[in-house]
């Protein structure tokens, strides 16, 4: 099988709550936790009689994200039924935007992949709709929790522009800092506030036309979509390869057994029957609106990366890795001031900073230190006031202790020494105590004077200041 | 003297509650009694709201006392079964809701509530609204009170046989496609369906959300305006609601109709139209002329596509505002293997003929291939009926037709011709497919002592116009009601 004969075409359509405090359609709570059925009422249980009223957070959100993303906004849309029957659907119907969503077109830059270029992801839209329930099949009984049902959602539909597992991954983190940069969502897969369903085809390199795509539905976590889009491109090259035919299907990602499976047939044999939702009028978007909304948006993560390579010499690739998430991009800011190695600071805010972000499985302003702790630590190598290994070891004392980098670098007498007639003193002594190795020294073997650096720094207790020792060093060496 | 309050017109009623000559809890208790006793021969009422009743008679009463108390104050009146009511009963005639106790209540239940109105029960009705007769009623049809072979007309049959068999002093209906003006012309009363938006649908059972419109039925024009006043205004709950200010409807009705254009449409006086029913509204056209107003002849070239155009719209929202009815979270529930086949048979099994009828229907215009043939179709030919009518207004003030080309029809008559079971909604459908607001009153009766109504039809939001023509005729007193047969 050849699989360099073939290219993927991906595309993907995210699901993403709203950070709004009630539901799209009526006044209940959308914090997530709460206990089964316990933010609901007659209008998000779809009881008869109950009509929808618009929350207008939800109108202004899905606006910042359609300007983040360089979307037209729509000045005049509606919202639509979709029908289908489903336990957790309570009217039957979702009410969602369909012919007219608020924001069209647009586009994401993504960060170049190393040495790659930056590449321009189109999307589709961006559309409003409300979220359904959850069902909870439990020993024997299927149980419904409705908490959920009305939680405000946002749809970004991309164009069929990702080429790869790593595109979509790329894409979908890009995407969500993005969400997280304009405050409309906190992108938590793991809370089902960020979901995503991938348009996979296939074709040969070269061709033009399309090949029959398939679905994979309601992937919650980046590995998963991955790993379903590497399964599935491998799966229908295989297909085309024994001369077979791809059929449109939609299809579910099982993370135990890795693979797709077919969604039963009952599940997805759908006429959606969308019409205008006659109890919401339509949606009007005054351009003061909108222009209010762009004068509050923040700098945005395309931007910020932009900025970081042409201000601070950073690489496209560590500008993006700094701006994924807004509050590390803070973080890093935060520990410029006053530093002329802005390039050390991010090596730093990437390495050591997110090592023990990730470790700790908190958010960065929890695990890591002050940012402006950190920036005066880096100033004290800066001003060789502390060595390289003694930062380090500083740094893992702050992430336990909180304490500030003057006090822990005091507290562990990391501070180097740079007295001259100290470093003089030792470096004679040590001389004096190796005759052998001196004349070996004088006579040619250069490599030695690495041993008397080390011998030298081991009588400091390592806190000498590596520079002056070598300078010292080989004035008395010299003779 | 006891055993005729529930005879009293509302504005009555309301004086002599004011001046002490009656108490609300006599007036309930008069409605009440006259409920046990004809009840079980006319079925009117699928819960009547004996207890409820009588406490909230006594509620009123004290605060009539204090001196502070709203017009419908201590009134008894009768709900539609399609309104939301906390803690009470509500099926929408349906088996599929045949256990529904709502946990809240309709805006305009709440706001009727808040002037210390006094529920007797909840009346009968066809089934999800669905039909022109009240015999699609899971709890059986309503009679007609001047006839009890006949229909009382429907969907708001039930509330308007009430209120002319003196049940109540009031009710509430809802209106569609003509489920308040027809029943309300089969029955002798006075019906309104307002313009679309002037009532707050939240809390209504929903049938048609574009169509649905909330209205009152009364034994005169003025208690009609008194029921309406409180009912109209904007509502918070309801984004599709006028926030257009309420004006004093009770107050429009000054008896002066001098200058007033009455239009009569070409098109609604046709062939095969009951004889009596065009002499009737044709002398109520004179009695205008008599006060005052002149007449011109207009012209709605679209109306024979409402008919068409409704079944199509109307069917679209209905199928999928019926769509909750699965059996999950209330109502009906029938035992079955998986959740597709417990959607099935509880639909199955809960809902009536009639509604599978429509829902098949509307399912169908929506359908991927048919929508633009269909449903799509049928709101242009609405925007279409919507001009007719916005022209025909350029020459008139109001538009006066008969309601339905016949007076009250035989029971099972036509039950099993769906088709011509569509036929008495031909007059007052446009109506509703162009949000206009409008009035059934009686103007007399055919040689079976059958009541004939005529249509008063207005602009949007004309309804003070509407009932101050409305009443100038009723104060005529051409039109004597006679007595009924129960
Ligand atoms: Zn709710």
């Amino acid at each position: 099988m050849n699989i360099e004969a073939y290219e993927a075409i991906i595309g993907l359509e995210v699901h993403t709550h709203l950070l709004t405090l009630s539901k799209l359609f009526c006044g209940c709570s959308t914090r997530f936790g709460a206990g089964p059925n316990a933010n609901v009422c007659p209008r998000c249980m779809g009881m008869p009689g109950v009509l929808p009223v618009l929350n207008r957070r939800v109108v202004e959100l899905a606006i910042r994200t359609g300007l983040a993303t360089h979307c037209t906004i729509a000045p005049y849309s509606i919202f639509d039924r979709k029908s289908y029957f489903y336990p957790d659907l309570p009217k039957g119907y979702q009410i969602t935007q369909y012919e007219t969503p608020i924001c069209k077109g647009g586009y994401i830059d993504l960060p170049s992949d190393g040495d790659g270029q930056p590449r321009r992801i189109r999307l589709t839209r961006i559309h409003i709709e409300e979220d359904a329930g959850k069902n909870i099949h439990a020993a024997g009984a299927s149980l419904i929790d409705f908490n959920r049902s009305g939680v405000p959602l946002i749809e970004i539909v991309s164009e069929p522009d990702l080429r790869s597992s790593a595109d979509a991954g790329a894409y979908l983190r890009q995407l969500r800092a993005i969400l997280r940069y304009v405050d409309a969502s906190d992108g938590k897969m793991e809370e089902g506030s960020f979901r995503c369903d991938c348009n996979v085809s296939v074709r040969k390199r070269g061709a033009t036309e399309f090949g029959t795509r398939t679905e994979i539905k309601n992937l919650n976590s980046f590995r998963f979509v991955e790993n379903a889009i590497d399964h599935e491109v491998a799966r229908q090259i295989e297909i085309l390869e024994a001369g077979g035919r791809v059929p449109q299907e939609t299809l579910l990602w099982d993370p135990a057994r890795n693979e797709t499976r077919l969604m039963r047939s009952k599940e997805y044999a759908n006429d959606y029957r969308y019409f205008p939702e006659p109890d919401l009028p339509p949606l009007i978007v005054e351009d003061a609106m909108v222009e209010q909304i762009r004068a509050t948006m923040p700098e945005l993560p395309a931007d910020r990366r932009a900025r970081y390579v042409r201000e601070l010499s950073l690489t496209d690739y560590e500008a993006g890795v700094l701006t994924s998430d807004r509050d590390v991009a803070d973080y890093f800011e935060a520990t410029l001031p006053g530093l002329k190695n802005r390039k050390a600071a991010a090596n730093w805010v990437m390495t050591e900073v997110l090592r023990v972000v990730r470790e700790s499985g908190k958010s960065i302003n929890d695990a890591a230190p002050l940012a402006a702790e950190i920036g005066a630590l880096l100033r004290m190598v800066e001003d060789q006031k502390i060595s390289f290994n003694a930062a380090k070891t500083a740094f893992a004392a702050m992430v336990k202790s909180g304490k500030s980098a003057d006090t822990t670098v005091a507290e562990l007498g990391l501070a180097q020494v740079s007295d001259e007639s100290a470093i003089a003193a030792a470096c004679e002594k040590i001389i004096a105590a190796e005759p052998a190795k001196l004349a070996e020294y004088r006579a040619g073997r250069d490599k030695l004077f690495g041993f008397f650096v080390g011998q030298v720094m081991k009588a400091m207790g390592g806190k000498a200041n590596p520079k002056v020792i070598n300078d010292i060093l080989k004035q008395k060496l010299a003779g | 003297m006891h055993s005729e309050l529930n005879k009293l017109t509302i504005a009555d009623a309301a004086a002599m509650l004011r001046k002490g000559e009656v108490t609300s809890l006599e007036l309930t208790r008069a409605c009440l009694d006259r409920i046990k006793a004809i009840e079980p021969r006319l079925n009117a009422f699928i819960t009547v709201c004996e207890n409820e009743a009588i406490e909230q008679a006594h509620a009123a009463d004290q605060r009539l006392k204090s001196g502070d108390a709203p017009a419908l104050c201590g009134i008894p009146l009768g709900i539609k079964d399609i309104y939301a009511t906390k803690g009470v009963l509500t099926t929408c005639a349906s088996r599929i809701l045949g256990n529904f106790v709502p946990p809240f209540d309709a805006t305009v239940i709440a706001k009727l509530r808040a002037e210390g109105a006094v529920f007797v029960g909840k009346t009968n009705m066809d089934e999800f609204a669905m039909g022109s007769s009240t015999e699609n009623s899971a709890f059986g049809p309503t009679l007609n009170p001047h006839d009890l072979e006949r229909v009382a007309g429907g969907s708001s049959g039930g509330s308007a046989a009430a209120v002319a068999a003196h049940e109540c002093l009031g009710s509430l209906g809802t209106d569609t496609g003509g489920s308040i003006r027809e029943p309300a012309s089969f029955c002798g009363v006075v019906g309104i369906k307002p313009t679309y938006s002037r009532v707050s649908r939240y809390g209504v059972i929903a049938y048609a959300s574009s169509l649905d419109q909330v209205g009152p039925f009364a034994k005169s024009v003025r208690d009609a305006a008194i029921i309406l006043r409180t009912l109209a205004g904007k509502d918070p709950n309801d984004s599709t609601c006028s926030a257009r200010a309420v004006p004093d409807y009770e107050q429009a009705l000054t008896g002066d109709v001098k200058g007033l254009r009455i239009g009569v449409p070409k098109e609604y006086f046709v062939e095969g139209m009951q004889p009596e029913v065009e002499k009737s509204v044709r002398a109520a056209i004179k009695n205008f002329e008599s006060l005052g107003a002149t007449t011109v002849e207009v012209s709605l070239p679209h109306s024979s596509y409402a008919i068409a155009a409704y079944y199509l719209v109307a069917t679209a929202e209905a199928s999928a505002n019926l769509a909750r009815y699965d059996g999950i979270r209330y109502g009906l529930r029938v035992k079955a293997e998986d959740h597709i086949d417990l959607y099935n048979q509880t639909r199955a099994e809960g809902f009536g003929a009639e509604v599978k009828r429509r829902i098949m229907l509307g399912t169908f215009a929506l359908s991927a291939g048919y929508y633009d043939a269909y449903y799509l179709k049928g709101q242009k030919v609405r925007t279409l009926i919507r001009r007719d009518f916005d022209r025909a207004f350029e020459k008139c003030d109001l538009i006066v037709t008969p309601v339905a080309p016949t007076t009250a029809f035989k029971l099972g008559e036509k039950m099993n011709d769906p088709l011509t079971m569509y036929l008495p909604d031909i007059f007052t459908i446009s109506v509703n497919l162009a949000g206009l607001p409008g009035m059934s009153m009686p103007c007399g009766y055919d040689e079976n002592n059958l009541p004939i109504g005529v249509q008063l039809i207005g602009p949007p939001f004309s309804e003070e116009a509407i009932l101050r023509a409305g009443d100038a005729l009723e104060r005529m007193g051409t039109f004597a009601p006679r007595g009924i047969a129960v």
